[in-house]
């Protein structure tokens, strides 16, 4: 998808309508779906100024300079990105962050990467925790952020939050190193996948590269 | 009599900054036994737990662990030892790092080499021990805290220690858990070292206790009459909770 030229823009909307299907068939309910998609917004943001910067061939639309680089870049990034995100949107509402991390394991994603991502996803809520408590701290003692000046008391917390962050992180390694941690985390998958679920995983790949080559072919 | 358990020999630590923590510590635990290890704040017990298994180096004297020398600088024996010694950390949340309590109670063994049916065995083993079986699949932040110290016990359980070290087994614990860990602490059969503050938890699950004040061992005896003396409690900062009685 990716790799597909905007101006193909059949291909565009199959690819739409494909991951559209994917969302209907698992159930997703779709005020959540729109909802999550929102995180795109600062994007389309960016694309929509994209048409009137650029050099080039342009045309005058209401009395403004259109230029049509801008104008198919900022339609690659709205087409590209909305896809994007539904696609990730349908993969973390239909599966588990473990189920994520071991398909992730099994893709052969450096050891390292996989690591980080599942310390991140255990301590993700300690730190968390960890944050709102500093915040009610604060406002224990009469704080409230006004302005700018205010500022420094949040930098000084932050700064207290990750040295916190990486003193605990000294004392996991401790008591990893206390259970005998030679330098390899445990595989985290233990059941392999079955003929079914290997169909279902190159469903929706292979038909968005069949439709995206007949794209090309005909025209 | 057998080897024991745990023999420390005139063990001295400075930390490299030049903070010297340790003075000279003895201490010599015979298999099966529970052990105290009173003191007060800085008195440097964390410090001396953290040679037991190799982590900090001896800057002088000797560790051994079932007769085995605790040597920072052989990775075998090292191993070997870290096996042995089951520390149980203040916080569990800098224990359970895993995204299961399975898991977690797995990486010991796994760390040791167990692999398959043997793992799984020894991981519902430890679980069983401290009664947290059916939250085997559950991720460690939605337990509560005093669920989580019970899988972090399990968790060193699992490796089979000859020594299970804990420390500050009773912090914010709510009265039942601090209840229901002394039963399971006290259902085991294992030699045990309990750091802690708590001293009627000393009392309750510890015949024998050490006082580790100043970097050196101040006092070794039966715990009760440690804890009658009051000369001895107020020379090293230790003070039962008022209205607690000391009986027998």
């Amino acid at each position: 998808m990716v790799a597909t030229p905007i101006t193909y823009w059949i291909s565009y909307l199959f690819f739409f309508a494909l991951i559209l299907g994917v969302i209907l068939i698992a159930k997703l309910p779709l005020l959540t779906v729109f909802k999550r998609s929102l995180i795109e917004i600062p994007f389309i943001l960016f694309a929509v100024l994209m048409p009137f910067f650029g050099t080039g061939k342009s045309s005058i639309f209401f009395g403004f300079t259109i230029y049509e680089e801008g104008l198919l870049a900022a339609a690659a990034i709205i087409a590209k990105g909305t896809i994007g995100v539904l696609g990730a949107i349908a993969l973390s509402a239909t599966s588990t962050a473990k189920d994520i991390l071991q398909g992730l394991e099994r893709l052969k994603l450096p050891a390292i990467m996989v690591n980080i991502a599942t310390f991140s996803l255990r301590y993700i809520n300690v730190v968390s925790d960890e944050m709102e408590r500093m915040k009610v701290a604060r406002i224990a003692r009469g704080f409230q952020a006004r302005g700018v000046r205010d500022w420094k008391i949040l930098g000084s917390a932050a700064a207290a939050l990750f040295i916190r962050s990486y003193e605990r992180g000294e004392r996991v390694h401790l008591a990893m190193l206390s259970r005998g941690f030679t330098g390899a985390l445990p595989k985290i998958s233990n059941d392999s996948p079955n003929r079914q679920d290997l169909l279902g995983a190159v469903a929706l790949p292979s038909l968005a590269l069949i439709f995206s080559l007949l794209d090309r072919m005909v025209i | 009599m057998s080897t024991p358990s745990l023999e420390i020999k005139e063990l001295a630590f400075a930390y490299p900054d030049g903070n010297q923590a340790l003075y000279g510590v003895n201490i010599k635990i015979e298999k099966g036994e529970r052990v105290a290890l009173l003191g007060p704040n800085g008195a440097g017990k964390t410090t001396l737990i953290l040679h037991i298994n190799g982590i900090h180096a001896a800057g002088h004297g000797q560790v051994y662990v079932g007769g085995v020398l605790v040597d920072v600088k052989n990775p075998e024996t090292l191993r070997g030892i870290r096996s042995r010694v089951g520390i149980v950390f203040q916080d569990p949340d800098d224990q359970l790092f895993m995204p299961t309590v399975g898991e977690d109670v797995a990486f010991g063994p796994y760390n040791m080499g167990l692999r398959g049916a043997e793992l799984d065995n020894a991981v519902d083993q430890a679980l069983i021990l401290v009664g947290m079986l059916e939250f085997k699949d559950r991720p460690p932040h939605h337990l509560s805290f005093g669920q989580r110290r019970r899988v972090a016990v399990a968790t060193v359980l699992a490796m089979k220690p000859e020594i299970l070290i804990l420390d500050e087994p009773s912090s914010n614990l709510d009265p039942a858990s601090r209840r229901e860990l002394a039963e399971i602490l006290n259902s085991l059969d294992i030699t045990l070292l309990m750091v802690t503050h708590d001293l009627p938890y000393a009392v309750e699950l510890c015949p024998r206790s050490l006082i580790l004040a100043g970097g050196v061992i101040t006092a070794d005896g039966k715990t009760a009459e440690l804890l009658k003396d009051e000369q001895i409690l107020k020379q090293n900062r230790l003070e039962l909770p008022k209205g607690f009685n000391l009986q027998g």
